[in-house]
């Protein structure tokens, strides 16, 4: 079973390595939004430093769910995922080895690149590890979450706004949480309630989240 | 495979419950129930009106704009608890497998959109008078307002999907994800408030309520609950008509109903 899931993983990675602009037009992308927001809003640094987090954030949300469509649609298209879902290996660790591999590729490097734009907002070193960490824990309820609706709109009409509408209210509680954690380390009130909230996010989302990507999924090849 | 064993049973004589489970026995009940919830659906809504315009007092703190609240509160609540309730038919549909689940959710999923924004709207044109301001980021405007979004996704991916089984079926999934959410959302959005700052805003109001005002509220609920009885099943029937057109008993009707 772990071989499976390790294979499941390493060929999504391989995959996703080959179509290297992919991963990195997502960086890209996550890198002009929070640019847009100072020039938007203003230079003032002071209103950049507290707005730093919550930029970030949504960014962070909005580059993750742009790349969600990467995680069944091209399997869909050539028809790997109908052969994935008659394999004698359980649909759901198929299912949780392509989200690995997903935050592997979307939330892992969003997280590393956060700090350097953070720095950028002159954010100060305490909330940079905050922000980091956070951002750790969130990304990869991201990918969970996101797998559903993405696996809910496969092969839909108007696909991509779509799943925009289905996941980003389910995100809300993460971006709550997640510039939370950072702000209240601004304001001297610690960050450890929010990040252990983060973490209880997670373990819900690792639980339904699977599940419900396989039910969606087969539904979609009901 | 399940529904048509439902469905056999349905047809003998089974369980009562469950003979109605099938799309053609609640069709007819359904139209027998309909003017029922709509007459009792115009006489409480008459009934509450009057209280809440006539015999309720004018509270001494918000003069008369308070009386939004007579359909403010009970709109309120439905949005609520007609998202649940669209969950549970949902989830039923997926577990069981029965036809009219799946229908049944579709049907409320518009009437709990309407009740989600007609709160919404209305705590607009209350919250003007009373606390000078259209819009306030508090914790219950702002899960009301994603509760609304959540109403909008079900309905844009159960449309988007034109095999209806396959958008039943995932907009099942999605109600069911969406209603372990709900609750994640409100404590999230209510902590994110008050960790910011204390509850400046309150809808709580005057310490107690006069009875003819509480007299009101319950029979403005009563009118919605009808009501949303009453367009339910209207809609419930629009929906089985559709779906089975090509059923020898639909084009025994000649098509008209």
């Amino acid at each position: 079973m772990l071989r499976a899931l390790r294979s499941i993983v390493a060929r999504d990675l391989r995959l996703s390595l080959r179509r290297r602009g992919d991963v990195l037009n997502h960086l890209v992308f996550f890198v002009i939004v929070v640019t847009l927001f100072p020039l938007g809003v203003g230079p003032e640094p002071n209103l950049m430093r507290i707005m730093a987090p919550g930029i970030v954030w949504v960014a962070a949300l909005l580059a993750a769910m742009l790349s969600l469509q990467r995680l069944f649609a091209s399997d869909y298209a050539d028809g790997t995922l109908e052969q994935m879902l008659i394999s004698a290996q359980p649909l759901g660790l198929i299912v949780v080895g392509k989200i690995v591999a997903h935050w592997l590729m979307s939330g892992l490097p969003l997280t590393l690149l956060a700090p350097v734009l953070g720095l950028q907002f002159d954010l100060p070193q305490q909330a940079l590890g905050v922000l980091t960490l956070s951002l750790l824990i969130g990304t990869p309820v991201l990918s969970l979450i996101g797998a559903v609706g993405a696996a809910l709109t496969l092969g839909v009409r108007g696909e991509g706004v779509l799943l925009a509408l289905l996941v980003l209210p389910l995100y809300i509680p993460v971006l709550i949480f997640g510039a939370g954690g950072v702000a209240a380390m601004a304001n001297g009130l610690g960050a450890g309630p929010h990040l252990s909230l983060l973490g209880a996010f997670l373990a819900i989302s690792c639980v339904v989240a699977p599940w419900a990507a396989c039910v969606a999924l087969r539904v979609a090849y009901d | 495979m399940k529904a048509t064993t439902l469905e056999a049973h349905a047809d003998g004589r089974g369980n009562a419950l469950l003979r109605f489970a099938a799309p053609q026995a609640f069709f007819p009940l359904a139209g027998k129930m309909i003017p029922w919830f709509a007459a009792l659906a115009v006489v409480f809504a008459v009934g509450g009106l009057y209280v809440s315009f006539f015999v309720a007092p004018t509270d001494f703190q918000q003069g008369e704009s308070y009386r939004v609240i007579f359909i403010h509160v009970p709109a309120a609540w439905m949005s609520m608890f007609l998202y649940v309730v669209m969950a549970a038919w949902a989830a039923f549909g997926l577990i069981l497998n029965t036809r009219l689940s799946g229908m049944m959710a579709s049907a409320i999923a518009p009437t709990g959109a309407l009740f989600t924004f007609i709160a919404l709207w209305t705590g607009a044109l209350w919250g003007k008078p009373t606390w000078g301001t259209w819009w306030v980021w508090d914790a219950r405007l702002t899960s009301e307002l994603i509760l609304l979004f959540l109403y909008l996704g079900f309905i844009a991916l159960t449309t988007a999907i034109d095999d209806p089984r396959r958008a039943e079926r995932a907009g099942a999934v999605l109600a069911i994800v969406g209603v372990i959410n709900v609750p994640i959302i409100y404590f999230s959005v209510k902590w994110w408030n008050t960790l910011h700052q204390g509850a400046s805003v309150s809808l709580t109001k005057a310490p107690s309520m006069a009875a003819t005002m509480l007299a009101g509220m319950f029979l403005m609920a009563l009118a919605a609950w009808m009501y949303s009885f009453a367009a339910a099943l209207w809609r419930v029937r629009s929906i089985i008509l559709e779906r089975e057109r090509d059923a020898l008993w639909v084009r025994e009707r000649g098509g008209g109903a």
